[in-house]
């Protein structure tokens, strides 16, 4: 097993591939922290601490959920709703939830408003402006996730989330698979059990650092 | 995607960003008689773009997407250039291919299109600058044009290398000189029209972006007769002001002046015989629909 760990940045301009530094993908019904292989409560644990111990936890939904292209992903769409409704009613005062939109995977060079929406290009604008120190991507194509969890890894020290719909991402802090609406809904669930029980990182002065 | 699946999830809704909330509300997608008349009274499908100002690259951008037959079933193919600066904004899909590598990327997407979606129009529309089309990619696009490959090549000549500084292009007109090439141009403008039409395109219009119904009719029946037939090409003048010297207020008297009937960018059409059938059948068929369209509103007015 390797040693590497997929730690919150920021780890260099170029952060090496996950996968090659030897970490792989959790079989069905696991999941992986840091890049190590766990059980899925476990990192339902995690994944619900670390958002309730964020200043700035944020999820952002892709394309895959926004656009209601079948019955299935306007029920995730509901889902995530839900889960961030549930993030909202269980955080402290001084944290701030966001719920921020990748509608499409145009870089959208020169302007992006990073207020209002995350592209894979360049999420570090995103995670940057807002402060974001914690965040969940869902509905996002494999390949876009990686660049971005990449980029989000070599420059920030935001803690990165992967709720994902196939295999999970080596390239996260923390990765479910296979992700369904039963998932998403135990994962606020878990938000909810936690509530009060986590002790929030208010006194750090921005979220995320560069 | 086709127009059905446009639609933003309701529990997600309030969060899209506006520009996509008016695309589907006011975007033209499937609106059969869409056209540059739209550009004031829908969304258009261009956000933004950072073009300089006045550059009549951005007229013509506006009023091609404006234009297109079929825009929810369309992939454009770009390529290197000042239109690169633009297709990140545009709400079309599209590729960004390698430099003069255009022609050669919408062929194998045209044909992976045609297997994938056997029973729906696919329209593949490359849109390069000159140097793309006529010099790095002279290859590839004449190889297209040969193999009678079904879509529609539009070429944005500014007659130079704009985005670098000025270089001279296998377009630029004889004698020019630009700021990257001070001995000015030696040799004639490369008549790629007439190329394209030996090469074997159906339809071939040398024309300016001065008038936004003369763009919306070239760029109309191009990709009609690309989807029916075989390639087609459009050689559009989009002048750079900058780099010929003009102000931005300059961009469409640059374009009349170029368009006039012993100028280089005089209009010229050639419409290949199949083509012109085609483009026959379809007028008829277009004022059999307006025609019962009309006589619809008149009962409904009646009732």
């Amino acid at each position: 097993m390797s040693d590497y760990r997929v730690l919150p940045g920021p780890e260099h301009f170029l952060p090496p591939a996950a996968a090659s530094m030897g970490i792989s993908l959790p079989n069905p019904g696991e999941a992986h922290i840091n890049g190590v292989i766990t059980s899925e409560d476990k990192a339902y644990e995690e994944a619900a601490r670390q958002f309730l111990m964020a200043k700035v936890p944020t999820i952002f939904p892709g394309p895959l959920v926004l656009w209601a292209w079948n019955e299935k992903a306007a029920k995730k769409a509901t889902a995530v709703r839900h889960l961030f409704n549930t993030l909202k009613e269980c955080v402290q005062p001084g944290q701030k939830p966001m719920l921020i939109p990748m509608p499409d995977y145009r870089p959208k060079y020169p302007k992006i408003n990073p207020e209002v929406e995350i592209n894979p290009n360049h999420p570090n604008l995103t995670i940057w402006h807002n402060k974001i120190d914690c965040c969940m991507f869902i509905g996002v194509h494999c390949h876009q996730a990686n660049l971005s969890l990449k980029i989000i890894r070599g420059g920030t020290s935001c803690y990165t989330i992967a709720m994902c719909a196939q295999a999970g991402h080596e390239d996260a802090m923390l990765s479910f698979r296979d992700a369904s609406v039963e998932k998403i809904m135990k994962l606020a669930d878990t938000v909810k059990r936690l509530k009060g029980t986590v002790q929030p990182r208010l006194s750090a002065k921005n979220g995320a650092s560069n | 995607m086709s127009k059905e699946r446009i639609q933003i999830s309701e529990a997600l809704y309030d969060i899209m960003p506006s520009d996509y909330q008016d695309l589907v509300k006011s975007a033209t997608y499937g609106k059969e008689d869409r056209g540059w008349k739209d550009i004031g009274t829908s969304k258009e499908l261009i956000e933004q773009h950072s073009l300089c100002a006045g550059c009549p690259e951005s007229m013509a951008f506006r009023y091609i997407l404006a234009s297109l037959p079929n825009p929810e079933d369309t992939v454009m193919v770009g390529s290197t250039g000042c239109t690169s600066l633009v297709f990140p904004m545009v709400a079309v899909h599209n590729i960004h291919s390698l430099f003069g590598n255009q022609n050669a990327i919408a062929s194998g997407l045209k044909r992976a299109l045609s297997v994938r979606f056997p029973g729906r129009v696919k329209d593949v529309v490359v849109l390069a600058g000159d140097g793309a089309t006529v010099d790095i990619g002279l290859d590839m696009t004449l190889q297209a044009w040969f193999r009678q490959e079904k879509f529609t090549t539009i070429c944005f000549d500014n007659e130079l290398y704009a985005n670098t500084g000025g270089q001279e292009s296998g377009l630029m007109q004889k004698g020019f000189v630009a700021k990257m090439a001070p001995v000015g141009k030696l040799f004639d403008k490369v008549r790629l029209p007439e190329i394209a039409r030996e090469s074997g395109c159906h339809y071939v219009v040398n024309c300016t972006v001065s008038k936004p119904s003369l763009v919306e009719k070239v760029i109309r029946n191009a990709v009609h007769i690309a989807r029916e037939i075989g390639p087609t090409y459009l050689q559009l003048y989009t002048p750079c002001i900058l780099e010929i010297g003009k102000n931005s207020m300059e961009g469409l008297q640059e374009m009349r002046d170029s368009e006039k009937p012993a100028e280089r960018f005089a209009y010229k059409e050639y419409v290949s015989e199949p083509a012109k059938q085609l483009l026959a059948e379809l007028a008829a068929k277009d004022k059999e629909r307006k025609a019962a369209a009309k006589q619809l509103a008149a009962q409904a007015q009646a009732n």
